[in-house]
Formats: C-alpha cells, sequence, structure tokens
C-alpha cells in the first residue's frame, strides 16, 4: 500500500508553486499599494476604496452582475425543456443529444463566439430571416442582446448537461406512484420531477454564472470596444495600465462575488426545505 | 394522444436546440469559401482564404504554437497527472484532501483569475514572457483535469493487486506499467483528451501569460478579428476540423482495436 505513495511529493511541490504562489500573490498585490519592492510593502486598502467610491466602477459591476444573472435565468429557462426532451426520449436517442449537446463545447469558445458576428451583422443572416415575416431590420451587434446571446450560446452547454444528469438520475416508479396516487401529468411535474431536478439546475446556474460574470472576451467581440464587463476593467488594469495592485483588487473582488453566490446555491441546494428530498 | 403531441414537442424543442448549437459552426464553414469580403452576402465558392492563410506567417506560426504547446503539455500533464494520481491514491487522508482542494483551484477559478496570477508569478520570478511561460501555464491548467478523470479508476482498482505483483517479484516499476498502468488506461485516455483540447482551445489564460510575438490561435482571432478578415474563417474552419479529427481518432480508434482483437 506505501508502494507509489511518494508519486504524489513532486505534484504536491508543483502545486505549491504554480496553484499557491501565484494565489497569494493576488492577495498580497490587492492590499499594498504602487511601487512594491521585495523589502518594502505597504499595506493599504487604497485599491477596494478607488474601486468602490467610482461610480464609473460601481457601473460596470452593477451591469457585469445583471448581465450575468440575466444570461444564467435564460439558460435555466432554455435549459430545462432541453434537458427534459432529451431524458423523457427514447433511449436510444439520448446518447445522440447528449453528444450534440457535448460536441460544441470541445470547439474553441472564441470561434464559436466569432461566428456569430456575421450572423448578426445589421444585412446578416438574423436579420434576413426576420425580414421574410417583415420584421426588422434590427441592429444587433454591439448590443447587450448580442453580448447575452453570446453567454448563453457558450454556457447553455453546461446547463443542460447538468439537468439531464439528475432527471436521468430520477427513479421513475416515483411517477408511477404519483400518477396512481391520482396526480395528473402537471401535478407529478410540479411535485415530483421538479423538485428532483433542483440539484441539477443549481449546479448549472453555478456553471453558467462562473464564467458570465468573469467573461471578457464575449463583450469585446460582440458588445464592441465600447461594451465594458468587470472583466474587461481587469484586462486593462493588466494588459494597458499596468496597474497590478488595483487589478488584483478588482479581481479579489469578483473572486468574493463568485464565493457568495456559490455558497448561497449550495445553500438552497442543501436546505431540505427548498428541494423538496425531506432529507 | 397527449403522448404523442409530447413527443412532437419535444422533437420541435431538440431541433432548433441543434440548428441554434450548429447554426453559427456551418456559417463560418460556408463563409470561409466565400469569393468576396463580405460576411454576410456569398458571392462564390473559392480558396482564396484558406491561401491567404497559408502564406499568412503570423497564422501558420500560430498553428504550429497552438499544436505544438497542445501536444507537449498533453503529453507532460498527462504522464505528471497520472503519476500524481497514483501517488495521491496512496497516500494519507489529510494530505489527499489537501493536494484535491489545491488541484480544483484552476477548475473553480474563474480562469482570468487564474491568468492574473499566473502573470504576476512569471514576472517576479523573471521568466520572459512565450514559449516557456505559455507552456509552464498550460501544464499547470491541463493536470488537475488529467488527475481528475484518472482518479476514480484507482477508486475502484483492487489495491491488492499491484501488492501481489510486488510479492511475485516484480519491480515498481513493472507493477506501474504492467498492472496499475492498463487498469486505468481509460481514464488515462479520456483525461488527455480533455487536456489537449482544453490547451489547444485556450484563450484567457494563454493571452495573459505569452509575450514577444507568441501567439496561439485563439489569440490571433481575438486580435484580429477587430477587423473584417476572412482569413479568420479560414483559420476557424481549420481549428473546428483539427478537433473534429481528434474526436473522430480518439473515439473511434478503440472501436477499430475491439473489433480486430474479436476477430483474432
Amino acid at each position: 500500500m506505501r508502494q507509489f505513495r511518494s508519486m504524489v511529493y513532486p505534484y504536491v511541490v508543483w502545486i505549491a508553486i504554480m496553484i499557491v504562489v501565484p494565489m497569494l500573490m493576488i492577495l498580497l498585490y490587492a492590499f499594498t499599494g504602487e511601487g512594491n519592492d521585495v523589502t518594502t510593502f505597504r499595506f493599504t486598502l487604497e485599491n477596494f476604496g478607488r474601486f468602490f467610491s467610482d461610480a464609473v466602477f460601481l457601473d460596470v459591476l452593477k451591469r457585469s452582475l445583471i448581465i450575468a444573472i440575466f444570461t444564467t435565468i435564460i439558460c435555466v429557462l432554455l435549459g430545462y425543456p432541453i434537458a427534459y426532451a432529451i431524458a423523457t426520449g427514447p433511449e436510444k436517442s439520448k446518447m445522440f443529444w447528449i453528444l450534440m449537446i457535448t460536441l460544441p463545447t470541445w470547439i474553441n469558445m472564441l470561434v464559436r463566439t466569432y461566428a456569430w458576428v456575421g450572423i448578426l451583422q445589421d444585412d446578416g443572416l438574423l436579420n434576413s430571416f426576420l425580414g421574410l415575416f417583415g420584421i426588422g431590420p434590427f441592429k444587433m451587434m454591439y448590443t447587450t442582446f448580442a453580448v447575452v446571446l453570446g453567454m448563453v450560446y457558450n454556457f447553455i452547454p453546461f446547463m443542460i448537461l447538468q439537468i439531464h444528469t439528475s432527471l436521468a438520475k430520477m427513479d421513475k416508479s416515483l411517477l408511477e406512484a404519483a400518477s396512481d396516487l391520482g396526480a395528473n401529468r402537471m401535478q407529478c411535474f410540479l411535485r415530483v420531477t421538479l423538485p428532483l431536478s433542483l440539484p441539477g439546475v443549481l449546479s448549472g446556474i453555478t456553471l453558467v454564472f462562473l464564467p458570465a460574470v468573469s467573461s471578457f472576451f464575449i463583450p469585446k467581440l460582440l458588445g464592441g470596444g465600447q461594451y465594458v464587463l468587470i472583466g474587461n476593467v481587469i484586462e486593462t488594469q493588466f494588459l494597458t495600465s499596468g496597474d497590478w495592485n488595483f487589478g488584483s483588487a478588482i479581481s479579489l473582488i469578483m473572486a468574493v462575488i463568485i464565493m457568495i453566490s456559490m455558497y448561497l446555491t449550495r445553500k438552497v441546494d442543501t436546505d431540505p426545505a427548498a428541494n423538496g428530498r425531506g432529507e | 394522444m397527449e403522448e404523442k403531441r409530447h413527443r412532437i414537442g419535444a422533437k420541435l424543442i431538440l431541433g432548433i436546440t441543434a440548428l441554434f448549437f450548429y447554426l453559427p459552426i456551418l456559417y463560418i464553414i460556408v463563409f470561409s469559401f466565400n469569393d468576396s469580403r463580405s460576411l454576410t452576402k456569398f458571392s462564390g465558392f473559392s480558396l482564396r482564404w484558406y491561401e491567404k492563410m497559408f502564406s499568412d506567417s503570423a497564422m501558420m506560426q500560430s498553428v504550429v504554437y497552438t499544436i505544438v504547446i497542445a501536444i507537449l503539455a498533453t503529453i507532460i500533464s498527462t504522464v505528471a497527472g497520472t503519476l500524481a494520481a497514483i501517488g495521491l491514491s496512496r497516500s494519507r487522508k489529510a494530505l489527499r484532501n489537501v493536494v484535491e482542494q489545491v488541484n480544483n483551484l484552476p477548475i473553480m477559478n474563474p480562469e482570468i483569475v487564474t491568468a492574473i496570477g499566473l502573470l504576476m508569478f512569471f514576472s517576479a520570478l523573471g521568466i520572459n514572457k512565450g514559449f516557456t511561460t505559455l507552456l509552464l501555464a498550460h501544464i499547470m491548467f491541463c493536470t488537475p483535469y488529467v488527475i481528475l478523470s484518472v482518479s476514480p479508476k484507482l477508486r475502484s482498482l483492487d489495491p491488492n493487486l499491484a501488492d501481489a505483483a510486488l510479492d511475485l517479484g516484480a519491480t515498481p516499476l513493472q507493477a506501474l506499467t504492467k498492472v496499475i498502468v492498463p487498469q486505468i488506461m481509460p481514464g488515462i485516455v479520456s483525461g488527455a483528451l480533455i487536456a489537449f483540447t482544453m490547451s489547444f482551445d485556450d484563450f484567457i489564460i494563454s493571452y495573459f501569460v505569452t509575450g514577444n510575438g507568441v501567439n496561439n490561435i485563439s489569440i490571433l482571432v481575438y486580435t484580429m478579428s477587430k477587423r473584417v478578415n476572412p482569413s479568420i474563417n479560414a483559420l476557424s474552419t481549420l481549428v473546428i476540423a483539427i478537433i473534429t479529427v481528434v474526436l473522430i481518432v480518439v473515439n473511434v480508434v478503440p472501436i477499430i482495436k475491439e473489433k480486430r482483437r474479436k476477430k483474432v
């Protein structure tokens, strides 16, 4: 049993250096002022003060949160029926549809986002299609619509797969029992299927909200240079203005928001009253 | 009757879903063969954007860097991740918990946070941004996925097998390569596949840690997309083709092998 145990030690050293140290550096930079030297650190909360006292940054934070929440809600509303359609379908087609949903996630996200640029143009495919019905044309590129669409397109597979997993795990005899006891289709769904699939919805929410709130190339590609979300501010601090202290503080704020939202979803998940498992 | 209506509804939903997922991908492939610069009007078939792509040294260089980095990162992270996972499965619980937690950090963290951490770390060490930093970063974020995909296979492995091999006179290396590794091979292969596609497709972390003209395909698409440039469509189609071929090879080769084995 003890054989091979030592094989983990090089990896322990590696993750200590490559994962833990960089994370600590973000903390260090976030709480120190400019002009750090190896020997002198000036600890300060200035970076956070600067962020929360500037209306521009607070606006960006608000917009990022609203867009991420909006994206997440759309992913739940669209993803649930899709996952449900797959899970309740014939056994043979299940594998096929899961493959169909998974395949695009293997293709470069940037390429898939860029693909929408042509479709969303003023004279693009979507406007031409709407034109057939005499609707539009609408301005779509460089709008919030395009940004949310890009996020939903990229992140909804995670939602569908999570919900499908929890629906597939469900004990089908529970539904039979419910209908034997006189429940109609709607009641079966609302009181049996939905509560049992809630854990899948919640982990789907985490998997969509996290990349949505931190995304920076989707707003840039589909929202244009003027469309700034929190990820874009971090990018600018590190790659253009070179203010690493401020940039670290912003990413720390973002990380805390994500942790709080994950904690909240997990809390709903373990709260027996909320998911009806009664455990 | 209700059941039938339900099935039609489900088919409709799935049809629209397939259209939503695959239309943009098809669109970019079709327009890579467009005769004009337009992204919206298809004016005829031509290979001019492919010619342009193959004669563009920056594009070709990015393709080479992307493939070289992906192959190196896959090999290194698969070997390192497999060894670490085997070691981990036999270490004390406390250590295992800590390593698993830290291992999950790059998976759970937003990529941009991992990216800026690495950027500051490399610059503190004074390593020049470029090939080395890119490769180190890719190994760093690929290995956790290999461990995640190998570990479940190790949990279902009988620990006595390796001990039996050792008792019967196998060297530790033989026990490793002849007993343990063959049993966990499916986990290693799927870990390697995840590592390859993660590295091949990565944008955010690469974008922050690279420099000095070393670009991968994603970075090039990002910087070029500010202006209309149909060569991007050709490059994107190339990316889609490479990933498709890799997925087919990984999924089809085991089936062919299995068939051959049955014949013999």
